[in-house]
């Protein structure tokens, strides 16, 4: 046996375990905070909950799960309550609200906390806020054979059964009320209507969170449990387009950034030649922050790189097209197409059009000759339909919308583009009563 | 603390502290924190009417990183990190960061502001605790005096310290005067403020830029996990007891000041009782007389006034019902819950029914009432047909007699229909009361 | 045809009407909404002829969304008794179905289209039951009859606004109910949509379903709908489009709003040298 794996599985493994169960509980119940967008309801409650634990502690004397959860819940039904309450018979702004409970209960907290330290409460601010994450300590494995045995996990620090059992239920509620869940998020009134009352599930629900809010708290601070109830949700947000996928993505995010958070915040300052750990629930905040960074920079649909190149990519394609139809009104006015010239008649950016005129060029529709344009074969055939359709249009805006001819041509500019969503085809408006636009030249026949 | 364990807690300790003889120091400490609650007060007014409320909250938690940058920069170059004039930029800046990072996921994502905020808070918050973690590696020990930003401690405050929170408090709530009148218009109505070409993005930018110096100046007193309660709580109280935007500020401005006093006398009198949250907790009581007494806008003037109309609903429904139909069943007649049951205390107190274990009838007296009932009902319904343009919304038909609402020659003419259509077509015989 | 029209003259007393036939799909009596002092709806006495499509029109803030979710118990009744078929809502539940308005939910939630039109069957299956495959059967035969079969896979957010107005129409269908709500289902669709959802609900009508929708278009009031209610905080008239939507009924409802009285009474004058 090395000193090494001794260390690692009695210092390292227990925190790891609890940090997983304890983000991954978060992560399932913050998908659902996060698509109703009361994401801060998480924060308020993280925050309510402390005077509700130190009175627990307080009349109990000890740190016994039970009278801590059932303080810390009521707490957490006071907020919702006064919230909701506030909401429904003041008009007092709902974040306002929110900011008002949950600062005075937290200040209560605090001021309990302090005054109660003369009688050894060992309960401090710091761990609040930090957890206790790195005093875990199991006992019994010397090697990887042994963590499976019974004796190995009944002497597992309390706190990690502890947040093992939350995790297992948290997803059992999840999976079998997936359903009302969804529906409630969704829809508030269909779901009432049709005999899933909303406002109770929501109460239920937010109960539940505050549940899990209390058990993750002695873990890993109040802090980390706010980043896990949105970081891993949002994340996945970003990732997925359905509820099922969303869920599950936040949940391996989770699980990750708990494992790596820890991982970096014990081993990393030893890779840089420090000797001691830095915090780890704070790490695990921050991984999942990156997390969350990458997933809004990266995500294939929503990301924000993807979202920019696709906004690119049809500034070309209208470029293109722009450009196509400018050659083809130049060639009909026999005049030359030069280059310099376009930027100024088509508004796109000087960048643009330069890739949109060597999008053209590569898929064969103009020609460039020493700085004049021309085009071939199948750029007449497209640059016709496009002509086409913006003198339908002005002569459309023009006969049937009571345009001035002198004002419809940027109309036009706009709606050429306009595509039918379903059948995929550009929008064609019905055919005039003569063959010459408002300007007198002529409509380019269907080709 | 301050005034030493002697006397600390006593009645002399408070009132030493609250008139400020209880040292240069205190009363230092003391000025600056009024200043500051007033300024937060202020600020928390354009904050709340902007719906920026708990934007304030994760700005507070985001100088935490800022801090400790500032501390570990500050003490590499040779200064005292502990300093003021070191950690107050540091703080503003990081306040600032997360400010922006949440504008930018909200306007670059699909993600809404409530997850921006809560995920910058946390993660601006977890950042700076692996920081104070590191700096205890460089130098254990040295970072203790950090700590006292979170939850804020007076006690730990210098003059020199005290002196500079009093100068920016004192200069926000300057620039808020400087301001008020744009920050009026853009909080009351953004659009209208946009026609009049004023640039809204510049003024909202303003106004965050005073959150951030806000919540970097309170970090001392108040901590950085309770500052925006400063921001939000006398704002909201305020808003209990007027609609119009001086007073509101005035209020917000007294709240927040009377707060800070308060707290910061009872922290330095008592031991153990860090001033953060003792400032909030003081602000939470004003908060709390607001919204219990307000006469308009409270919550209990708002639960009263809800069962009340249901209640007057109710009792004049069972008595039009009483007098259509007869003697029935309580529960018929009076649907259950407490509304119901207010509404048949009433009923019977002003002795309009009679009622025996199952049964409820009209008296006497109650049916003249149902009879007054239906005609200040039909009156007010024929009203509403006939000048439907002044909105139904501002009358209560059981409530407002129609004879103070109606001009006389209007109500003259109605009544005078009335009697036509009922000599056209009798009304129905009532069957009143139990035989 | 008159007498099908029963304004609510002031001189009906409240409770002076004849009784409630047990089959008609929804009667409402001396109903009054009421948030804090602010009074939405008074005395509401209605009821729903069945199988017919009836129109709720009125100016905004008339109470028009109030009433249906009254009905529904989504907001509380300060008084009054509503009954479908006879009975309280709770027992009729299945039989009646609802369609909020398009903006009362989050289009970018992440559902597709099949999911949402399935939650039309979640009232069946009750709590913990999940989905059956016969429902997911039904979901995506209501998804043709809109005209979305092949968008079953598609997130909401990527459908155009007349797209997602079919699918809550798909999600009604769904539901297999006898009485539809209705919020609006016209608002801010294309025309092809409208012609579509039209269609449909006349569909509905020909196999004995009630559809009550609030709408805000006078101009296709008599097109679309056999009966109309028009409601201003309380009922001002109701009956046959033929006897109830008249100009002096309209004046009432709509009072001094000039704008809307003179299309309403073009709406009117059109319908009237039509028939």
């Amino acid at each position: 046996m090395s000193p090494a794996l001794h260390e690692f599985l009695s210092i390292d493994l227990g925190p790891i375990l609890a940090a997983t169960f304890a983000c991954v509980s978060c992560a399932l119940l913050g998908n659902f905070l996060v698509l109703r967008r009361v994401s801060l309801m998480g924060d308020a409650i993280s925050h309510a909950v402390l005077p509700g634990l130190v009175l627990a502690f307080m009349i109990t004397g000890t740190r016994d799960p039970l009278p801590m959860f059932i303080g810390a819940a009521a707490a957490g039904i006071v907020t919702v309550g006064l919230v909701e309450a506030m909401r429904r018979y003041t008009r007092i702004e709902p974040g306002a609200a929110m900011g008002v409970v949950f600062s005075v209960l937290f200040a209560l907290g605090v001021l309990m906390l302090e005054r109660g330290a003369g009688r050894q409460v060992d309960l401090d601010a710091d761990c609040v806020l930090n957890g206790l994450l790195e005093a875990m300590i199991w006992f019994v494995p010397d090697q990887w054979s042994q963590v499976l045995t019974w004796d190995a996990i009944a002497s597992l620090p309390r706190q990690v059964w502890t947040l093992a059992i939350v995790a297992v239920v948290v997803s059992i509620l999840v999976a079998v009320f997936f359903k009302e869940l969804r529906i409630v998020c969704f829809d508030p009134g269909l779901a009432t209507s049709l005999g899933f009352p909303a406002s109770a599930v929501n109460g239920v629900f937010m109960v539940l969170v505050a549940c899990v809010t209390v058990a993750s708290f002695e873990a890993v601070g109040s802090i980390l449990v706010i980043a896990m109830l949105i970081c891993p949700p949002a994340a996945a947000r970003m990732l997925t387009d359905r509820l099922r996928s969303q869920v599950l993505t936040s949940v391996l995010i989770a699980a990750c950034c708990a494992v790596g958070g820890y991982t970096l915040a014990a081993f990393g300052p030893g890779w840089f030649g420090a000797s001691r750990s830095v915090s780890a629930s704070g790490m695990i905040a921050i991984v999942s922050g990156v997390a969350m960074a990458s997933a809004m920079l990266l995500g294939p649909r929503h990301g924000v790189i993807a979202r920019s190149v696709r906004r690119t990519r049809l500034a070309i394609t209208i470029a293109t097209e722009d450009l196509l139809a400018w050659v083809y009104r130049m060639e009909e006015r026999a005049r030359p197409a030069q280059i310099e010239l376009a930027a100024e008649t088509i508004g796109s950016s000087g960048l643009t059009l330069k890739l949109a005129t060597a999008r053209a060029t590569r898929l064969g529709l103009l020609i460039s000759e020493n700085g004049n344009l021309r085009l071939t074969e199948t750029g007449r055939r497209n640059a016709t339909s496009l002509v086409r359709t913006h003198r339908l249009w002005e002569s459309y805006l023009v006969e049937r919308g009571g345009y001035a001819p002198d004002h419809v041509h940027d109309a036009a500019m706009r709606l050429e583009h306009a595509v039918d969503p379903d059948r995929h085809v550009r929008l064609e408006p019905p055919e005039p009563s003569t063959p010459l636009d408002p300007h007198q030249r002529p409509i380019p026949p269907r080709s | 603390m301050i005034s030493g364990p002697d006397n600390s807690g006593t009645w002399a300790a408070i009132i030493d502290a609250a008139t400020f003889r209880a040292g240069h120091n205190t009363t230092l400490v003391l000025v600056g924190a009024t200043l500051l609650g007033i300024a937060a007060g202020l600020v928390g007014v354009f904050v709340m009417l902007r719906r920026r409320s708990l934007i304030s909250d994760a700005v507070g938690h985001a100088t935490l990183p800022g801090i400790a940058t500032a501390f570990i920069i500050g003490n590499a170059i040779g200064m005292d990190g502990r300093s003021m004039a070191v950690l107050l930029p540091g703080a503003a800046i990081g306040a600032a960061t997360g400010l922006l990072a949440i504008q930018w996921i909200v306007r670059a994502t699909r993600l809404t502001e409530d997850a921006a905020i809560g995920a910058v808070l946390s993660v601006w918050f977890g950042v700076g605790v692996v920081l104070l973690s590191v700096i205890q590696t460089m130098e254990a020990g040295n970072q203790g005096g950090l700590k006292t930003f979170i939850f804020g401690q007076t006690a730990a405050m210098s003059a020199t310290d005290a002196r500079l929170m009093g100068a920016v408090a004192f200069t926000s709530i300057a620039l808020v005067a400087l301001l008020f009148r744009r920050l009026r218009v853009v909080a009351f109505d953004e659009a209208y403020a946009r026609s009049l070409g004023l640039r809204v993005d510049l003024i909202d930018a303003a106004l965050m830029a005073l959150v951030v110096i806000v919540c970097a100046v309170g970090l001392q007193a108040v901590g950085l996990l309770l500052i925006v309660a400063l921001l939000i709580i006398p704002a909201a109280a305020a808003r209990f007891w007027t609609d119009r935007l001086m007073p509101l500020a005035a209020l917000s401005a007294a709240a927040g000041g009377v707060s800070a006093f308060v707290g910061s006398v009872i922290s330095a009198s008592f031991a153990r009782v860090p001033a953060g949250p003792a400032i909030v907790l003081v602000a939470g009581a004003i908060f709390l007389l607001g919204m219990l007494l307000a006469p308009s806008r409270g919550l209990v003037a708002g639960i009263i006034r809800q069962l009340s109309v249901r209640t007057r609903i109710q009792a004049d429904h069972a008595m039009l019902h009483l007098a259509t139909v007869g003697p029935m069943p309580i529960e018929t007649a009076l649907p259950p819950g407490l509304s119901g049951l207010l509404a048949r205390a009433m009923l019977q107190r002003r002795g309009l029914v009679r009622c025996d274990e199952r049964m409820v009838a009209l008296t006497d007296a109650g049916l003249a009432a149902a009879r007054l009932a239906d005609r200040r009902r039909r009156l007010w319904r024929l009203y509403l047909i006939r000048h439907a343009d002044i909105a139904a919304s501002h009358v209560d038909l059981t409530a407002d007699a129609v004879e103070h609402v109606v001009d006389p020659a209007i109500l003259a003419r109605l009544e005078a229909e009335i009697a036509a259509e009922d000599a056209l077509d009798p009304p129905t015989q009532w069957p009143g009361r139990d035989p | 045809m008159a007498n099908e029209s029963r304004s609510n003259s002031p001189g009906s007393l409240l409770f002076d009407r004849p009784e409630h036939s047990a089959d008609s799909p929804l009667s409402v009596h001396a109903m009054t909404v009421a948030y804090q002092r602010k009074p939405v709806l008074w005395d509401v006495d209605f009821d729903a002829p069945a199988g017919s499509m009836i129109a709720i029109i009125g100016p905004n803030g008339a109470g028009k969304s109030t009433f249906i979710k009254a009905c529904l118990g989504l907001v509380k009744r300060a008084s009054g008794i509503v009954e479908f078929w006879g009975s309280p809502y709770r027992d009729a539940r299945l039989r009646v179905g609802y369609v909020p308005q398009r903006e009362a939910v989050d289009w970018d939630f992440p559902v597709t289209v099949m999911d949402v039109v399935c939650m039309g069957r979640y009232g069946r299956a009750g709590w913990l039951r999940p989905i059956s495959r016969a429902d997911r059967q039904t979901a995506s035969e209501c998804i043709d009859r809109v005209g979305l079969a092949g968008f079953e896979s598609r997130q909401i957010s990527q459908l155009s606004g007349g797209q997602q107005q079919r699918v809550f129409l798909a999600r009604a269908l769904a539901q297999e109910a006898d009485l539809y709500f209705m919020d609006e289902p016209f608002a801010g669709v294309d025309a092809a949509t409208e012609r579509a959802i039209v269609r449909l609900l006349h569909d509905l009508r020909a196999r004995g379903t009630t559809v009550i929708c609030v709408h805000h278009d006078l101009q296709t009031v008599e097109t679309y709908f056999d009966h109309v209610v028009l409601m201003n905080m309380r009922i001002v008239a109701s009956g046959t489009v033929s006897a109830a939507f008249t100009p002096e009924n309209l004046r009432r409802t709509y009072g001094g709003r000039l704008t809307l009285l003179a299309e309403a009474s073009e709406a009117v004058a059109r319908a009237e040298r039509g028939t």
